[in-house]
Parts: C-alpha cells; structure tokens; sequence
C-alpha cells in the first residue's frame, strides 16, 4: 500500500506538488497530467528519490524520509530513458548487475538472469553489447534489470515515450502481466484504459482520481479548457 | 572492454579472469622491462597462439590494433631516428604486442567477471573506508560511458550538420557537454533509484 498524506514540494520558489493526498491500494495505477503537470515528481516521491517538502509518503509502512533503503528494496522505478538506466555493456551482465548485492549465490544469480531475460523476450541476447539493442530493447532490459530483484511495486515513469506503438504496446502487455502493483506515469491514453485507478494531476494537485472510463475523459476536458 | 565480450567455451574462455589478468600484467610488464627483439617475437607468439586457440577471427584483432594506425606511422620514424630499426622493432612490436594481448584477455573475459576481480583485489582496502563495490561500480560505469559518449557526439554532430553548423567547435562542444551532464544526472538518479547508495 502506497501512503501520500498533504505531499506539496517546491523546487527553490517553483510548488511542483500541492498537498497531495492519495492512499493507493490497487494493482494497477495510472498517473496522467500534462508536461510539467508534477507527475514526475509525484512518481519520484514514491521510492523516496524525491523526498517531499512537506507531508509524508509511505510504502507498506516504510517512510520514505526515515526508511529510504526499506523503500527503495520494496519499490523498483523504471525511467523514460534506458540509455541511462543500462550500466553494464552486455545485456545478461546489466541484468546481474542488480543482484550484485543482493547475497544470493553466483549460481541463483545466472538462473535468476537468464529466467528475467526469457520472460522479456531478450534470451539469446546475453552477451549482446547493450548499446547495440534496438529502443524497445533497451527498455525492456531496464525492465528486466529492475524486476529481477523482484520489487513488491513497480513505478515506471514514462516508460514509452520514447518507444514506438508496437514496443509501446509490447511494454504494456509485459506491465499488464506483472503481478506486482504497477503505478505508471504516462502520456499515452490509450495505455491507461484498463487501469482500476487514475489520478489526473493539474498543477501540481490532484483534480480528479477514479478509473481510467472518468479520469482520461477528465482530462481530455482539462486539455480544452 | 565495450560490450567487445565474445561468447566461447575454448580454454581461454574458460580460463579465470583473475589468472588472465595476472598473466597480461606479467607478460606485459617482462615486455617492456626485457626490450630485445626475441622477446617481441615470443611475445607475438603468444598472443597469436592465444588468439587462435580462443578462435577470435583475424578481422576482429584488427579492429581492436587499427586504432593504433597513425600513432604507429608516427612512431616509425621517430624511433628509427632515435634508434635504428631495433628500436622501431623493439617499441612498435611492443605496443602492439601488449594491445594485441589485452584485446585476447577483453574478447574473451565478461566484464562482470574482471570486476569481481577487482573488488576482490580492493577488498583488503576496506578497511581504509573504501568501498570495492563502488570502485567496480565507477570502471563499469566508465567502460559504459565510452559507447554512450560516442552514439551522444554523432547525434550532435548530425544535429550541427542539419542546421549547416558544421565548422562550429561551439555548437559541438555546448550541446556535447549539456547532454553529457544530463545523462550523467539521470544515470545517477537511475542507480540511487536502484538502492546503490543505500
């Protein structure tokens, strides 16, 4: 469970988030907002890379001010760009990279890699130089590096903004799929539609929170207005 | 180094990374302090043997010694007026030699296994407050940046093409530089996002 109780944070004079209040109990959650909206601050308040100004944010009961590490074992977050989230140069090495500290046996750490990397479609491309994959694969490595540590929450932010619809849609199915409680920051409407709940973020605020069959009509209205 | 691993199972693939690493320092280090004419050749030897026996095509060790092209015709010269054609043989059959040597150990060794070397090499130094985890972390982030660096300057390159810049240092360098720090920032959002300072 994902706790934000009166969240406002300012960058120097600029509010980004204004006492935002949210209790996020379900498996599928979708952020939507415009640009500079505050919805990427919002997503990063979640595994405590932002810690907010004021209010509170927690993660099954861990504080993101006092508990970061608890909060950030709990909680993987996916960014927009993999360039910068890939940091070894072959695919099967990045992938174990996130393991490194995690204790478990050389061994349990190959099984566990090369089962991550079945699963997103990326076996046979262990030893392939990273930056050599195609944009879709890229992401979908970051995914794998992320949830081979099996995190409880899976924040992605913006994650196929740089992909074309049918890696968008390939990243979709694969977000569908998880059985963690995903909360996706996103542009592409047509991602969200199957979502249980939708926040719409305006300014920094919250201005409306339902499924996704209210919140992107709520939105489309927000953009005409 | 960069993503140049090539999958195999011979001997030397399989051969620990740690006992690779100790023979190309040896190796390389009786090189450059022995500096005769024989120990090049044996020196050559070698590391044409290792290369065939770990089956890395010619055109692969090319592409690793071609860089070196220009520094080597710089180098004739120079040498063979310093020394005569015993040193030319002597230092260009070195260089090469140790390059040729340190491109069999890279083709052939995962990136990940020289950095568990490392990190069990620094692990006494703990105990002087540093980190051996991080000091693999920074070479493996170094040996990634090289790519990441070279695909950012030919994006800027086209970019300074496009809009018919091409002579301008200053529309390479500002938007190399700017790019190269974002990327450095959300690199390093991406691994605090990981637990890395944790």
């Amino acid at each position: 469970m994902i706790e934000l109780d009166g969240v406002t944070h300012r960058y120097g004079d600029r509010t980004v988030l204004r006492d935002v209040t949210l209790t996020l109990t379900d498996r599928r959650v979708a952020v939507i907002g415009a640009n500079g909206s505050g919805k990427s601050t919002l997503a990063r308040t979640l595994n405590g890379l932002v810690v907010p100004s004021q209010g509170r944010v927690r993660v099954n009961g861990h504080d993101t001010r006092t508990d970061g590490a608890a909060v950030r074992r709990e909680v993987g977050f996916v960014f927009t760009d993999p360039d910068a989230q890939i940091v070894m140069p072959t695919v099967g090495e990045d992938v174990a990279s996130s393991l490194r500290r995690s204790g478990i046996s050389r061994h349990d750490r190959d099984e566990r890699v090369a089962d991550v990397l079945t699963r997103f479609g990326l076996d046979g491309h262990a030893d392939h130089p990273a930056h050599l994959l195609s944009g879709g694969q890229k992401q979908l490595l970051a995914l794998a590096s992320v949830l081979v540590t099996e995190p409880k929450v899976l924040v992605c932010d913006e994650p196929t903004t740089l992909l074309d619809l049918r890696n968008s849609r390939r990243v979709a199915q694969l977000l569908a799929d998880l059985p963690q409680q995903v909360v996706l920051v996103t542009h592409h409407l047509d991602l969200v539609a199957d979502y249980e709940r939708v926040p719409v973020i305006d300014e920094g605020a919250v201005v409306h929170d339902g499924p996704a069959a209210t919140a992107v009509p709520a939105y489309l209205r927000l953009m005409r207005a | 180094m960069i993503g140049l691993y090539r999958p195999g199972s011979t001997p030397i693939h399989r051969a620990g990374a740690g006992l690779k690493l100790l023979m190309l320092l040896v190796g390389t280090t009786a090189l450059v302090l022995v500096r005769t004419p024989l120990a090049v050749a044996v020196g050559a030897a070698v590391v044409v043997g290792a290369s065939a026996v770990a089956v890395l095509p010619p055109a692969l060790m090319w592409q690793q010694l071609r860089p070196l092209r220009w520094f080597v015709l710089a180098l004739v010269p120079l040498q063979l007026w310093a020394g005569g054609w015993r040193a030319v043989v002597v230092s260009v059959g070195t260089l090469l030699v140790t390059v040729t040597a340190a491109a069999v150990v890279t083709l052939t060794t995962r990136v990940t296994a020289v950095l568990d070397v490392i990190e069990h090499l620094t692990t006494p130094l703990r105990r002087f407050g540093v980190d051996p985890e991080r000091i693999a972390l920074v070479l493996a982030l170094t040996i990634r940046a090289v790519p990441v660096l070279a695909s950012t300057l030919d994006e800027v390159r086209d970019a300074r093409r496009a809009r018919g810049l091409e002579r301008s240092p200053r529309a390479l360098l500002v938007p190399l530089v700017v790019r190269t720090l974002r990327h450095a920032d959300r690199l390093g959002e991406a691994l605090a996002a990981r637990g890395v300072d944790d």
